[in-house]
């Protein structure tokens, strides 16, 4: 690998940890609320997706807009799930986890039988044009990622230590019942839990929209992924989720670069196998009871 | 009453062939198969492990007797065991890094690391077949008697699969490891507390129900004749779990009845084809919230009752 080509990969990697992070960051918050994984996150992701492919593709409104929809749109359905799914099964992980494996084969159905199987729907490339840094070319579509990707991380950062939802979150994540003592309604943010991270997972669908294939089952590929960044980084630590998504978005892009796409998947199990074996609480997880 | 019981299931299960059409003995086959896979299963869920690699750990048997019959020429006698003892190794190379790791932590783990083994399937084209998989797997034959059509293939089936089943009833039944896996299941500190090598057993389930399901995943590789990666994907391990969850895994029977029902299910709702899945994750989403016990907690207590075990998803 010589020398540009290594500072494109860099690029590259940049690119992909950014939205790794911002899938990701969602899964940990709800896991760090709820004690709960949602299983059907990558069909969250994959409905941020089809907010563009219809709003943009189909009804021609702007891309911008149609990304910033996506937000309410999946929010609305992560609040959904968390009613109708992890309410009820509540304290028990592994009953939440599997009910959302059926969510997420009902939402493929869904979104299949609506805008058919099969072939990927075509979007067309909003941002055409391409930006040289020296030898580092980079597709706008790709490098709008970046930005969208700290605005949003820096949102939720803000929202988490400045504002009293948001400090009711951490609080609600550290001891919910000594959150619930003092007033803070588990329920309540539970639901606020599972609107951000539908809401990230969405924004993040629809920001990759046009560089993926967008079809019912694109799920399953980002899921994988964002359950190692999710182990990686520590279960339901925010910050080690972001760490987790980066190192992970090097790791695979440079294993994609030299390898291939299947070896690049390979390589992260191992290495979350690695982190698993030498630090089981993850890289920036703390133990919990 | 239940030796009557069982003398009853037993001389149906003999006659399956000639009382249905030759189609439906297609599907007992697939059915028995299914039936061993999802009690090796229950054996996991006993020590509360509910493992997402299962469904590879059967494609690594597949796999072993495919490779077997094709590279080396072995017949299905030698492949069958092979197929056990492969996955057997398998899973306990990925058990003791699994035994780390805890509830939710270990469903991710067991699924990544069956991703992990079901990728190196796809990756290596030599000898795995890549995507695409491996094709004319032999039947058996034995000395004149050759399985290649439904009914002797059933009956073959039949005969190992009641084997293994036997063998897993009586390890359920054993008071030293029964028993001691479902202590770890509804109090591991306290099983801990007086003695029970908690991660001994919880490896021994995890290797012996690996051993199963390879029996398992040889059988249906010498039926199907072909077998690819996706054969073994997350979404029939999916599948696997609601069998265990509509039947229940409280009681060794549980199983068996989610598998039947689920059978019925799959099989009446053909036309429905593309709407299938859907009607499966509604009703995976309706036992986990309503019915936690799924089908065997309707059944009358005294059935149950010698069960000695109390496993359920609610924990």
């Amino acid at each position: 690998m010589d020398f540009p080509t290594f500072l494109q990969t860099v690029a590259n990697s940049v690119v992909l940890g950014s939205i790794y992070a911002t899938v990701a960051v969602g899964l940990a918050l709800a896991f760090g609320v709820m004690q709960m994984a949602n299983f059907a996150h990558g069909e969250l992701f994959m409905g941020g997706a089809y907010v563009v492919y219809v709003l943009y593709a189909l009804g021609g409104v702007p891309f911008p807009l149609a990304v910033v929809a996506a937000f309410p749109i999946i929010a609305l359905l992560g609040m959904l799930t968390e009613r109708f799914i992890f309410r009820p099964t509540r304290g028990n992980v592994l009953a939440g986890f599997m009910a959302t494996a059926g969510l997420a084969l009902i939402l493929q159905v869904l979104v299949g039988q609506t805008w058919g199987v099969g072939l990927m729907r075509s979007i067309p490339t909003p941002y055409m044009a391409i930006a040289e840094f020296g030898p580092v070319r980079l597709g706008w579509q790709r490098l709008i990622i970046i930005p969208a990707a700290f605005i949003m991380m820096g949102g939720l950062w803000l929202f988490l230590h400045k504002t009293k939802w948001g400090k009711g979150l951490r609080a609600c994540a550290q001891d919910p019942e000594a959150a619930a003592i003092n007033g803070i309604g588990n329920n309540k943010m539970a639901s606020l839990s599972m609107l951000i991270a539908g809401g990230f997972a969405g924004v993040s669908g629809a920001l990759m929209a046009p560089i993926l294939a967008v079809t019912p089952y694109m799920g399953h590929g980002i899921i994988v992924t964002a359950f190692v960044v999710v182990i990686v980084g520590g279960m339901a630590s925010i910050e080690g989720a972001v760490l987790a998504a980066f190192l992970l978005g090097f790791i695979h892009t440079f294993t994609t670069t030299l390898f291939d796409a299947v070896v690049s998947t390979m390589v992260g199990v191992a290495f979350m196998a690695l982190v698993l074996v030498v630090k089981p609480t993850g890289l920036l997880g703390r133990v919990k009871q | 009453m239940r030796i009557l019981l069982l003398i009853v299931v037993a001389a149906l299960a003999v006659a399956a062939p000639y009382l249905v059409p030759e189609y439906y003995v297609e599907i007992l086959v697939l059915f028995l198969i299914n039936l061993l896979l999802a009690s090796s299963y229950r054996l996991l869920t006993t020590t509360g492990d509910w493992s997402l690699s299962h469904v590879v750990l059967m494609g690594v048997g597949a796999y072993a007797t495919a490779l077997a019959a094709k590279l080396l020429g072995w017949p299905f006698w030698l492949g069958l065991p092979l197929a056990g003892v492969a996955s057997a190794v398998i899973a306990a190379a990925l058990v003791y890094p699994l035994l780390r790791t805890k509830g939710f932590g270990f469903f991710i783990a067991s699924f990544a690391f069956g991703e992990f083994v079901r990728l190196i399937w796809v990756k290596f084209t030599n000898p795995f077949g890549g995507p695409r998989g491996m094709i004319n797997i032999p039947t058996p034959e034995l000395g004149s008697i050759d399985f290649f059509f439904a009914t002797p293939y059933y009956y073959l089936t039949l005969v190992i699969v009641a084997l293994c089943l036997w063998i897993l009833y009586r390890i359920d039944r054993a008071a030293l490891i029964g028993d001691v896996m479902k202590a770890i299941y509804m109090d591991e500190d306290l099983a801990r507390s007086i003695g029970v090598k908690v991660n001994h057993y919880r490896a021994m389930a995890f290797i012996t129900g690996g051993f199963f399901a390879g029996i398992a995943g040889a059988l249906l590789a010498h039926r199907l004749g072909a077998i690819d990666p996706k054969n073994f994907d997350i979404n029939v391990m999916v599948y696997l779990v609601i069998w265990v969850v509509v039947g229940g895994t409280k009681t060794f029977w549980g199983p068996f009845l989610g598998v039947i029902v689920m059978t019925i299910i799959f099989e009446t709702s053909r036309p429905l084809l593309e709407w299938r899945p859907l009607l499966f994750g509604g009703i995976l989403i309706f036992f986990l919230i309503f019915m936690p016990g799924g089908l065997e907690s309707l059944l009358p207590k005294r059935w149950t009752s010698r069960g000695s075990s109390a496993t359920e998803v609610t924990g």
